[in-house]
């Protein structure tokens, strides 16, 4: 969520007015150019609402871009990995995307909103690579993130909350599945989607309905223990839940100016992403080669013994430096101590057993813990009712 | 079941040579071209009824002496009508100087200018001929390479090194700077700098002060490598040379498809699997060559959809734009320029009075003007060769700079004017000129994109600047003829290592194709 801090104007989100008002702490960080709450209260007591009744993060400043025209399914085809002809209407899909050396440039999600109407949603700003990617097709690209204000609404008592704001059938829609509803004459889209690995659903509305929103869905959320949550509480969360986040486990792969330090899909563990025989896409050449030459990489998820987070560590193999750890913490709910490594291969086969040289700093006196760890073959976090439908009432 | 080994997109020099290596290494192999006749810029054509002349290129001087005898073009009809010509630059007042090889003279030329023209061109063509040694060979890539590239690259640092080491330091010194400094730095003489100056732009997008013009002079001295001190003239007009390249290519089994035009280079997955014509006839081949320019090849036939971004985005990115025309002239008898005698007349003529002249020529192309006093490099075919016109009339071609792509409101609007003011240009150093004229055919860069297939009117199919030469030519990911689409390789002008007749890049690329073996 790290943006790049400089003098320019910080942006507001269509909920500024909201955000500002419960954000007790005034803890503030940079997404993007907007000003969005690391934490609201505490980021404890947040991440547990997530986890346990329902929480609401703020997602407006994702950069969304609405792809139109006789070619936007071919053209997404062409960019991203996989097989886009495979999102039904009414679909969402997550993906990746690469340059020609079938490297990952982003992250994100593809909602198929109507024929040959597409939004995507990506980490980054890619308007110029996707303006690039559209010569040859007959296209329209446009940029939506300031004109579409949206909310994350995480947790197991969502569905309810929805319900009770009065979204009938809402608890029947289908894991990355999507539903148009109205909002006192405006229109709700919502999609069951989310980055925290639980029940939870995106809810997509126009700017200036954006405060109506917030107000209704905490209404209606008053009894589910709704609370918002900021950055800090969803960090915990997608690493409970084994996702990677641009930026952090991978260098968006056209802003790496040093050789090497870029990955395939296949090295992040999105190898499922990729369909290598639906015809041309970017990286296919090189992704085909790499799986007949093996990849560099491993992206593997380590369950660290002790509960100090293996944050920037070393991953040692006997004395020898095999890895090291892109994103780290302490998952409550799991009550394991995960990280998420990138190994030189061939190690990091699950079952391996690793170490995890941890430096940690107390008053400013620096230590070194050597702590084994071991690679899993799953997310700690990962419950039934993530994809339960009809969604469990809680 | 495929109907050739190879088709070949385009039956341009280049196209032919490549296509006749290919046949002689056994390859069942196709050209096919749209245009009527083979030979794409090696083409003569009836302008005016019974005028001939050498349509796109005028002069031969720089074509491989291998490719001329491996694929036996004089045994194939190819005659020389003249060889070694002068340079002779005009003044207007009627001082001329004349240039060929490393001899040059004009009255009042300054012993000094002479001598260290001599020494300059001693010096330069130590370059060159360290160029025809990579010229000769793929362009090594740097990262991936193999024992190829690496031979070239020591061949290349050893030729340096053998240069000596103030050679050496000086080649570094000017290679990517201008003809402008260079010549300020050596010469007095304003038209012996401004002749030398002007072969450091013929056919770019370049002023004398323009970056890469030495390097586009020394490309032009790679000719006088091969033989050509001054340039040649072909029996029948440079046709002929393409005349000769077919009955060549036809002779080692290659199937001359003329009228053909190819709409689409077609890819299953990834690699090229064959051609559809216009018309919807479709052939399929293991292999695709491609002698149309980079640009026509990725945008046009293979479709930019059909390849991968970074690779669209670089395809667009060449540089191609021309400032050059071609102007031809029927004349009712012989032209007299002041000061030139009949021998002198049969030269390669130049207009290019001083530096500045070609600068302020250039100024003009920058903002889609055409010059208001172009520079030109002059031939009249008919001293050498009176077959090419009735007889005791002349042709006489020039290629003129500066012309732009598009000219405000386009070329219909100017075309009069822009022919008027280029016979004015002539009329100061031909008086009487003008009377003699009975036809006249003006190529703007946009006619010679429409008649020769060459993006921008190009020559080169992609300007020769440092960013677009060697192992970025005609762009990274490409530029060992192969592409990334497999099975679809590039023979053009676009790929190593240029433009020009000098037949290297079809030449090159079979070798490369046959060195890859079942791999290509």
């Amino acid at each position: 969520m790290k943006g790049t801090s400089d003098s320019t104007m910080m942006l507001k989100t269509p909920f500024h007015s909201r955000t500002e008002a419960a954000c007790e702490i005034n803890c503030w960080g940079d997404w993007m150019g907007y000003t969005t709450p690391n934490a609201y209260f505490d980021v404890e007591l947040e991440y547990f609402a997530v986890r346990s009744t329902a929480g609401v993060f703020d997602i407006s400043p994702m950069n969304k871009y609405r792809i139109t025209g006789p070619d936007a399914q071919a053209y997404l085809n062409r960019v991203v990995t996989r097989d886009v002809s495979k999102i039904g209407l009414g679909r969402v899909g997550y993906t990746v995307w690469c340059n020609d050396a079938g490297q990952v440039m982003d992250d994100g999600t593809i909602f198929h909103l109507a024929e040959n109407d597409y939004r995507l949603c990506a980490y980054a700003r890619a308007t110029d690579w996707l303006e690039w990617c559209a010569m040859g097709f007959d296209v329209s690209i446009e940029d939506e993130t300031a004109s579409v204000a949206a909310l994350a609404l995480q947790g197991p008592t969502s569905c309810s909350v929805l319900k009770a704001m009065g979204l009938e059938d809402i608890e029947n829609l289908k894991p990355f599945g999507m539903r148009d509803y109205e909002l006192e004459g405006e229109s709700l889209m919502v999609s069951r989607t989310g980055f925290t690995g639980d029940l939870g659903y995106e809810l997509w509305i126009a700017p200036h309905k954006a405060e109506l929103l917030w107000d209704r869905l905490f209404e209606a959320g008053e009894h589910y223990l709704i609370k918002p949550f900021g950055s800090d509480a969803l960090e915990i969360a997608r690493i409970e839940a084994g996702f990677v986040q641009a930026g952090v486990d991978f260098v968006p792969a056209e802003d790496a100016v040093r050789n090497g330090r870029t990955r395939s899909p296949y090295e992040l563990g999105l190898g499922w992403l990729v369909n290598l025989d639906k015809g041309v896409f970017n990286g296919r050449k090189a992704l085909q080669k790499e799986l007949q030459e093996g990849s560099r990489y491993r992206f593997v998820i380590l369950d660290v013994e002790g509960n100090k987070p293996a944050d920037s560590s070393f991953i040692l193999k006997g004395n020898k430096q095999v890895g090291a750890v892109t994103s780290a913490a302490w998952c409550p709910t799991a009550k394991t101590n995960v990280a998420f490594a990138q190994v030189e291969m061939p190690h990091g086969a699950v079952g391996q057993e690793l170490v995890a040289e941890i430096y940690y700093q107390r008053e400013l006196h620096w230590s070194r813990m050597l702590a084994p760890c071991k690679v899993i073959d799953a997310p700690v976090f990962n419950l039934p009712r993530r994809r339960a439908t009809p969604a469990l009432p809680f | 079941m495929t109907d050739y080994d190879v088709v070949v997109v385009g039956g341009g020099h280049n196209g032919l040579i490549c296509a006749t290596y290919l046949a002689k290494s056994g390859k069942r192999v196709a050209v096919l071209e749209a245009a009527e006749s083979a030979g794409g810029c090696a083409e003569s054509r009836e302008f005016a009824t019974g005028y001939t002349v050498s349509a796109c290129a005028q002069w031969v001087d720089q074509l491989s002496p291998e490719v001329t005898r491996d694929l036996a073009l004089e045994a194939h009809g190819l005659r020389w009508v003249a060889k070694n010509l002068d340079s002779i630059s005009l003044g207007a007042d009627g001082r001329h100087l004349t240039l060929c090889g490393a001899d040059v003279n004009a009255p009042g030329l300054s012993q000094e200018d002479r001598e260290t023209y001599r020494d300059f061109h001693q010096k330069m063509m130590r370059y060159a001929k360290l160029l025809v040694k990579v010229f000769n060979e793929r362009a090594p890539t740097l990262v991936d390479s193999n024992l190829t590239d690496r031979i070239t690259l020591a061949k290349l640092g050893l030729g340096l090194k053998m240069l000596g080491k103030d050679d050496m330091s000086d080649l570094m010194r000017i290679i990517l700077i201008n003809m402008y400094d260079v010549m300020e730095e050596s010469f007095e003489d304003d038209q012996l700098k401004a002749l030398l100056a002007l072969e450091g732009v013929l056919g770019a997008h370049m002023g004398p002060r323009s970056p890469n013009t030495v390097y586009g002079y020394l490309y032009r001295c790679v000719g006088q490598v091969f033989g050509f001190s001054g340039p040649a003239l072909v029996k029948g007009g440079v046709g002929a040379l393409g005349q000769a390249l077919a009955a060549s290519a036809a002779a080692a089994g290659v199937t001359v498809r003329l009228g053909t035009r190819v709409s689409s280079i077609d890819t299953e997955g990834g690699r090229a699997v064959g051609v559809t014509l216009e018309g919807g006839e479709q052939l399929k081949a293991p292999l695709v060559v491609s002698s149309a320019d980079p640009v026509t090849t990725f945008e046009n036939l293979v479709g930019y959809r059909n390849i991968e971004t970074g690779m669209a985005r670089r395809v667009s990115q060449i540089r191609h734009k021309s400032g050059t025309a071609k102007l031809h002239l029927a004349l009712d008898g012989a032209p007299a320029f002041t000061g030139l005698d009949a021998a002198q007349l049969g030269q390669r003529l130049v207009i290019a009075p001083d530096m500045n002249y070609i600068e302020r020529a250039f100024n003009a192309v920058k903002y889609s003007e055409y010059s208001s006093a172009p520079a030109m490099d002059i031939s009249i075919p008919t001293l050498h060769d009176p077959s090419m016109a009735p007889e005791g009339k002349h042709v006489l071609s020039a290629i003129v700079q500066f012309a732009p792509y598009e000219p405000e409101g386009g070329w219909d609007q100017h075309r009069e004017s822009f022919t008027k003011l280029l016979l004015d240009v002539l009329e100061a150093y031909a008086p009487g000129i003008s009377k003699e004229v009975v036809a006249t055919e003006l190529l703007t860069p946009q006619d010679l994109e429409g008649q020769f297939g060459m993006r921008g009117g190009h020559w080169h199919h992609g300007e020769i600047a440092i960013d677009q030469i060697l192992m970025m030519r005609p762009f990274p990911g490409a530029t060992q003829y192969g592409t990334a689409v497999d099975g679809l390789y590039l023979c053009g002008a676009g790929a190593h290592p240029g433009g020009g007749l000098t037949g290297l890049p079809g030449r090159n690329a079979a070798r490369e194709i046959i060195k890859r073996g079942a791999a290509a």
